[in-house]
């Protein structure tokens, strides 16, 4: 692209690579899709900064030069006949390279895509993402009901499986990017998408939302996590199950607040009576089997948790879950409770 | 209405321009063509010259407005979890930079610049359709005041210059917000049409004798081709602004899913218009920055039908391009295959006149001057936006790095380049033929310099940024992503740009201030608005001159041949063939009325008003009516033999 950024760039990946996954550096490929994008990536930025030079360091010799010709002000003159045949040709000839470059960018950037049409074919493990306006909603279809789960804004698959993402909005347009693992799909209100990956290295990788999708689109994160497939078989059945039923007083105090109080109206605990629905809020089954709290927004601290609780809006301005107000004794007995579901 | 009368087809005894001598001449023809005095009189005026300064004034204005945004917007970007703006008021401010300054300000510019210069370049006295013209001023001018207000009450659009649905729609879109903008929207198709519509009858049919279509200078090619472009991408984004109004409005479902509607429908619309808009910016600043090229390497510019055909070319091409705005819809791939390979093609044209340009340059004899200067920033701004377009063109490499911050750097990279730093040439160089004053060189390099590298910093910053996967439109990052240092050295050289505009404004501020009278042509420039005097006379051209090559100034060196044969005591004007400019006819050019003004007035009431209630358009439609009978309402009626006039009458 140019000299200075060039070198700013090598920069940055070299940070970004040796630090840690965490602060997403889209050229630090962790599957296949990445990983081909990203050679396609390096060919363009070759191509261009090369051009790039040539073209403002030719202007800059150019002028000069004719500069020198001219004086202050020169008279304008008409061209030389004979010269301008000759310039004629190469003109001719740099449009033409042009052409050649272009063509030779074209092709290979064809060539890639269909090496990744090609990577899409027979998906082995089917997950629908639902978009909602902050948060992703994530489904594992099983075999029977009892299979079937869902959570959130935690995107778990197993490493060198054929993942295919079916993706659904019932509000606005987002978009699924997985910067380490693939481009993006726009996630669209009324049409269907599909996003087909394969994570070849485990671990936790970074996500977020790339279309502007309202107040709260900075803070709209997906984190991926690539386990191994025994672990991610574990990590399924652990998902299955429904609730830990609360163990002290105090916990089923909190369970009771939980269900008879605002939470319960919109959030679902599986194995509890809170008649939520997991498509209006994450469902809490699991809920500190997860990092973080409201897409990314939080660290899930008990800490968090709490103030999230009280007031979310002092955490992530426009979301769209309420305020709380409880007396001490029923939050003190809620949070113990969350904390418990593991 | 004053009386009406008889106006006399064989008028041979009416006053000729060959009757007099130049000083007599100007005296007359000041008395015929200019209007009335006083502020009324201003509001009358249908002076090209008038309206176009009027439009670049109220466009630069714009341009500081939103720019003014933007240094916000860096501050609040400046370090991790600011909260100098809360998301809401942030969503506000980047909508309202990129829609006034794609709308209120690039647009309007360079119709502003077109409305001025062109009339000039050709030899003619007036644009076509003056009234129209004060019209469309009007109609822009009042969209721009809506849309400010509506900011600073809190109801400024905030959706994103694309505004995509269902965001903006009536069921996640609050208040009046998105209504206004696509209420902004339908006040600057109405005045882009109607200047679009001006400058091509204008182009065709007003060309002095003599300018074949082969004669004509770049700009006004450039003008010509994006005026059609206007034409034709416009209706699109109507289309989509109006079925956004009626959803939001009276509950129409066009991009509603849950009732057979489509959010894609507003994407293909709006990019159908969007993405040949950015190409009906550049190709007129591509015109006037060949105009700059020629004058300061003093020789004809090198190639100038490949530029010609090369700006038709991107004129046509921009048409076929808008689906690498989509291709993360998920659209069919093959169809996706055929529009990365087109997008990639409009370099070709672009390429041929760049080349074309260096050629120039390299076999003239340069002058340095500051114009000359935006030329390099051109080069090294707008071919690295160029080249960022070739990698968004590619489908994979799109799909990684579309909606991260490399979107807002490539656009920058591209308009700043390609745009304003030939608008900024340009307005070194046409300063003194508008103002009759000069700038000072030493704060325009200072300005330059400025703008260069805080233009090259800035978004090179965000370039890096969006590979680093920082996403576009949001509002603070954690530190822990890491792009706290990229962030800061993005903010200061967008800070360095807003000073380099204090600069300009400065400059400005002094020559203004000063009264030195710049010459006619101070640059040796080969145009025919050169041989005006600076600034022009109400007139333009005391007598029509007569073109006998591309560059008139410079191949008659001594007097400009003219023809003769108009009438001075009424405002008249020479109509030529549309392809070789021969004589056709002379023609009544329209007095200066207020009618255009009351009719701007009642349509923009109607337009707001109808953001509203859809019964503004009820009640708004009689007095528009009256309005438009009386622009329009027949001043003389030609008689069709000299015995029809009745003998009293007679003037």
């Amino acid at each position: 692209m140019r000299k200075w950024p060039a070198a700013g760039l090598l920069g940055t990946i070299a940070l970004g690579c040796g630090c840690s996954r965490n602060p997403s550096v889209l050229l630090d490929p962790a599957g296949p899709h990445a990983q081909a994008t990203g050679w396609l990536f390096w060919l363009f930025i070759a191509v261009a900064t090369v051009v790039w030079v040539i073209v403002v360091g030719l202007l800059l010799v150019l002028m000069l030069r004719s500069r020198a010709r001219g004086g202050v002000v020169a008279p304008p003159a008409h061209p030389v006949v004979s010269t301008e045949g000759r310039l004629r040709l190469i003109v001719g000839g740099s449009v033409f390279a042009t052409f050649l470059i272009l063509t030779g960018l074209i092709v290979a950037s064809f060539t890639v895509d269909r090496d990744l049409i090609a990577l899409d074919r027979q998906p082995s493990l089917d997950v629908e993402l639902t978009g909602h306006q902050w948060w992703w909603e994530l489904r594992y279809p099983g075999a029977t009901p009892g299979e079937t789960f869902t959570t959130a804004n935690e995107l778990h698959v197993p490493v060198g499986e054929t993942i295919r993402l079916r993706l659904r909005s019932v509000d606005v347009i987002h978009s699924v990017w997985l910067p380490n693992i693939a481009g993006k799909r726009d996630v669209l209100p009324g049409v269907d998408r599909e996003l087909v990956f394969r994570v070849d290295k485990a671990g936790t990788w970074h996500g977020r939302c790339a279309e502007f999708c309202g107040l709260q689109h900075a803070f709209m994160g997906l984190t991926l996590i690539a386990d191994d497939p025994q672990a991610f078989k574990a990590w399924q059945e652990a998902q299955r199950a429904p609730a830990r039923e609360p163990q002290t007083d105090e916990e089923r105090f909190g369970r009771d607040v939980f269900v008879s109080g605002p939470c319960g109206l919109c959030h679902v605990i599986r194995g509890t009576d809170a008649a939520g629905h997991s498509s209006s809020a994450p469902d809490l089954t699991h809920l500190k089997s997860r990092t973080t709290i409201g897409a990314g927004a939080a660290p899930n601290t008990k800490g968090y948790l709490g103030g999230w609780i009280v007031d979310p809006h002092a955490i992530k301005p426009g979301v769209h879950m309420p305020t709380n107000l409880q007396s001490p004794r029923e939050f003190q007995a809620l949070l113990s409770y969350l904390e418990t579901l593991q | 209405m004053t009386e009406r009368h008889w106006e006399q087809v064989y008028d041979e005894n009416a006053p000729r321009d060959t009757a007099f001598e130049e000083l007599a001449l100007h005296e007359k023809l000041t008395e015929t063509w200019s209007q009335p005095k006083g502020f009324l009189g201003w509001l009358m005026s249908v002076d090209h010259k008038s309206i176009g300064r009027r439009y670049i004034v109220t466009a630069f204005c714009h341009l500081l407005m939103a720019g003014m945004l933007a240094m916000v917007i860096r501050v609040q970007l400046a370090y991790p979890d600011l909260q100098v703006l809360d998301p809401d008021l942030y969503n506000q401010f980047f909508t309202m930079h990129g829609t006034v300054m794609m709308f209120l300000f690039a647009v309007p510019m360079v119709e502003g610049v077109m409305i001025y210069l062109v009339p000039l370049m050709i030899g003619t006295r007036i644009i076509a359709f003056p009234r129209l013209n004060a019209f469309s001023y009007w109609v822009y001018l009042a969209g721009g005041i809506m849309v400010w207000v509506a900011f600073f009450i809190n109801s400024g659009p905030d959706a994103g210059w694309f505004s995509y649905v269902p965001l903006a729609g009536p069921e996640f879109g609050a208040g009046k917000r998105s209504d206004i903008y696509a209420q902004m929207i339908t006040f600057t198709e109405v005045a882009a049409l109607a200047v679009a519509v001006e400058i091509i009858v204008t182009v065709m049919k007003f060309r002095a004798p003599g300018m074949t279509l082969d004669r004509m200078p770049i700009l006004v090619w450039a003008s010509l081709i994006t005026a059609f472009m206007i034409v034709f991408s416009m209706p699109a984004v109507v289309v989509s602004s109006t079925f956004l109004i009626l959803d939001r409005l009276i509950g129409t479902h066009f991009y509603n899913p849950a009732e057979g509607g489509d959010v894609l429908l507003w994407q293909h619309l709006y990019w159908y218009f969007a993405h040949p808009e950015v190409y009906i910016i550049f190709l007129p600043s591509l015109g006037l920055a060949s105009q700059v090229v020629e004058t300061f390497s003093r020789r004809p510019m090198f190639g100038y039908r490949a530029i010609v055909l090369a700006l038709i070319g991107q004129g046509f091409l921009s048409f076929g391009l808008w689906v690498h705005h989509m291709f993360a819809t998920g659209l069919p791939r093959l169809g996706n295959s055929f529009f990365a390979a087109s997008s990639m093609a409009i370099a070709i044209p672009s390429g041929i006149v760049i080349f074309c340009w260096m050629a120039t340059i390299g076999t003239g004899r340069v002058r340095l001057g500051v114009p000359m200067l935006w030329i390099i920033s051109f080069f090294v701004l707008f071919i690295l936006g160029g080249l960022s377009g070739v990698m968004l063109a590619s489908v994979p490499i799109d799909l990684q790095i579309t909606d991260t911050y490399v979107l807002p750097s490539h656009i920058h990279y591209v308009l700043m380049g390609g745009a304003v730093c030939p608008l900024i040439a340009a307005a070194w160089f046409w300063f003194s033929k508008l103002t009759g004053r000069s700038l000072q060189t030493s704060l325009g390099v200072l300005q330059w310099a400025l703008f260069l590298v805080g233009a090259f910093v800035s978004f090179g910053a965000m370039f890096l940024l969006g590979i680093s996967g920082m996403t576009r439109r949001v509002y603070t990052y954690p530190h822990n992503m890491q792009w706290d240092t990229l962030n800061l050295v993005a903010s200061l050289g967008a800070w360095a740009i807003g000073l380099s505009f204090l600069v300009l404004l400065l400059n400005i501020a002094l020559s203004l201030r000063s009264r030195a009278s710049a010459p006619n042509n101070p640059f040796d420039a080969p145009t025919l608005e050169w041989s005006t005097s600076s600034p022009p006379a109400i007139y333009n051209f005391a007598r029509i001159p007569f073109v006998q090559s591309r560059d008139p100034l410079w191949d008659e060196r001594g007097e400009l041949p003219v023809v003769s044969g108009l009438r001075v005591d009424t405002r008249e004007i020479l109509v030529t063939s549309a392809v070789t400019a021969d004589p056709e006819m002379r023609e009544h050019a329209p007095d200066p009325t207020l009618w255009p003004l009351i009719a701007a007035i009642v349509t923009s009431v109607i337009l707001v008003a109808s953001i509203y209630t859809p019964q503004a358009l009820v009640w708004g439609a009689p007095p528009l009516a009256i309005a438009l009978v009386a622009w329009l309402y027949p001043k003389h009626i030609l008689a069709p033999r000299p015995e029809a006039v009745p003998e009293e009458e007679t003037i």
